[in-house]
């Protein structure tokens, strides 16, 4: 009896410690990025992350200016969701209310596929298709810009909007649709002003998780926008986000040195952003009920 | 049927129609001349087909995949399952309510101006004018007057159903098919309805499916009577209900089944 409601206690014990990991884990990098970025603030102080440039190897004047970086993630990332949005919606109201049967279960897979290949991938498709097409339409220089980051970005991101929003799409009662039918509206009326502003609220979270992918993604961005740290809002430059900073910088710092620092203070501000938008998200999901409470 | 009413009054004219949801047949053989600006009812148990046959009348049945229908049904004389027929056009001039209120999630303004804005009307004021007209005929101006931009999600069950009502009108349809509009309704939200059926039948030609038979009895002028996807018995409801022709109308109306 006794050995047994221990055995009892173990397992729960066990399943509990399992289910609470991610939540120890989280708030273990939390800790581990502050714990690091921390003596930042005593030298050479919180203000140096407020600048304009960032020069963290130099021999002249070290600068940690995070302004480049953030304005650099904002503007692949604002670029990248104006692109998927159209597409994203388009696909979403299009499998969920004009497919036939057949259609939807042929395009379903794809655009899990389309979800599933490796970012790394992608770069490379980036690199020999995307950049030289922007290159050649726009008369650049160089191809290796915001825009084309942006594009394959945009990828990433179609996949999330579409099948969140079909969710959201499909939730709308059909009731709405017969009232709108039974008055004389044709079937795109229905969609546009009946079905989809019914389904608004999860359209707009699906784009805020499909934002938040796009924000922490790092190999394609590295690959394709060029990484020049430069503070600009014109999708034609080369840009450096802050992923492709930490990715391409960590190797080689020197460990406890002041640009060791400011790349964690990078990761502290990514991190902010995209548990920001996962919030916001996830609020917005909950609160039209469609996840669970 | 003929002497029922003059032939000059007939709005809705069905022959031998059937109506198939894939391989099951839902209808069998459907005769029934419907008369102008009067009340039509039909009752009958669930599944019946009565639901069914309002459907066909606006083709909602359309947006149901592998339905099929054979025979005619005319309105004004024209057969509306013609190939050449605008179903959009149909529909703005037959309007339907249903059985469970279903307003769209927007301003109690915006759901009546709904079917004037998809037909073209889209001046302020005009829209105002129908809104009011509309909302006065479905008896709900003066409970709501005040809060036309408010969310139509936040009315009564019977409100809410009022302003389908409303909505419904200010296409301007000449029939209107009601689809047990009050069965989720409260009494006093009921009675209002049928005292509304009342009312607009003077200027409709008013369709209405019902579970309830005081329901049919109250409101209606003519009742027809469906049973298992036929129509048993079509007359004045006064007839109907106090000296039924069929056997099998005399028992559901006296409650032995259903």
């Amino acid at each position: 009896m006794n050995k047994q409601r221990l055995k009892a206690k173990i397992i729960k014990y066990f399943l509990q410690s399992c289910g609470s990991l991610s939540i120890i884990i989280i708030l273990l990098i939390f800790l581990f990025l502050f714990k690091e970025a921390l003596p930042f603030i005593g030298s050479p102080g919180l203000n140096e992350l407020f600048h304009s440039i960032w020069n963290p190897v130099s021999f002249q004047k070290e600068e940690f200016g995070l302004y480049p970086l953030i304005t650099g993630s904002i503007l692949v990332t604002v670029l990248a969701t104006i692109i998927a949005i159209p597409f994203g919606i388009i696909g979403a109201v299009y499998i969920s209310e004009v497919a036939t049967p057949g259609e939807r279960e042929f395009l379903k897979p794809f655009i899990e596929i389309l979800a599933g290949i490796p970012s790394v991938v992608l770069g490379f498709f980036g690199l020999v298709v995307i950049a030289p097409l922007v290159k050649d339409i726009f008369g650049l220089n160089t191809g290796l810009t915001a825009l084309t980051g942006s594009i394959l970005l945009a990828f990433m991101a179609i996949p999330t909007i579409m099948s969140i929003s079909e969710d959201a799409i499909k939730s709308v009662p059909s009731a709405y649709k017969e009232a709108s039918l039974a008055l004389g509206a044709s079937k795109l009326e229905t969609i546009w002003k009946v079905v989809v502003p019914a389904a608004l609220s999860g359209i707009v979270a699906s784009v805020m998780l499909g934002m938040g992918r796009v924000v922490g993604e790092t190999m394609t961005v590295m690959m394709v926008t060029g990484n020049a740290p430069v503070i600009s809002m014109n999708p034609f430059t080369s840009v450096r986000t802050m992923t492709a900073t930490i990715a391409a910088e960590m190797g080689e710092v020197t460990f406890g040195s002041h640009h060791y620092m400011a790349l964690f203070w990078v990761g502290i501000v990514l991190m902010l952003m995209t548990f920001l938008l996962n919030m916001v998200s996830y609020r917005v999901l909950k609160k039209y009920g469609m996840i669970d409470k | 049927m003929a002497e029922l009413f003059s032939e000059n009054n007939v709005k809705v004219h069905v022959r031998e129609m059937n109506f198939f949801y894939g391989q099951v047949q839902a209808l069998f053989n459907i005769n029934i001349d419907i008369p102008e600006k009067q009340v039509t009812a039909f009752i009958g148990p669930s599944g019946c087909g009565k639901s069914t046959f309002l459907r066909t009348l606006n083709r909602m049945n359309d947006i149901i995949d592998g339905t099929r229908i054979e025979g005619k049904v005319m309105i004004d004389g024209s057969d509306i399952y013609n190939p050449m027929t605008d179903v959009v056009a149909l529909r703005k001039k037959v309007g339907m309510i249903f059985q469970k209120s279903n307003p769209f999630p927007k301003s109690i303004f915006d759901n009546i101006a709904y079917g004037p804005r998809l037909h073209g009307v889209k001046d302020k004021n005009s829209l105002m004018e129908i809104v009011e007209t509309c909302l006065v005929k479905s008896a709900l101006w003066d409970e709501v007057k005040d809060r036309l931009d408010k969310s139509a999600m936040g009315l009564s069950g019977g409100q809410q159903q009022r302003l389908c009502i409303a909505r419904a009108l200010a296409i301007n349809p000449d029939v209107v098919l009601m689809d047990e509009p009050a069965s989720a309704l409260d009494p006093k939200s009921t009675l209002k309805i049928e005292d509304l059926v009342n009312e607009l039948k003077k200027d409709y030609t008013i369709i209405i499916v019902t579970h309830n038979m005081q329901q049919a009895g109250r409101v209606s002028d003519y009742t027809a009577f469906f049973y298992e996807g036929r129509l048993i018995e079509y007359g004045a409801t006064g007839q109907i209900f106090t000296k039924p022709n069929v056997k099998q109308t005399e028992d559901y109306i006296t409650g032995r089944f259903g």
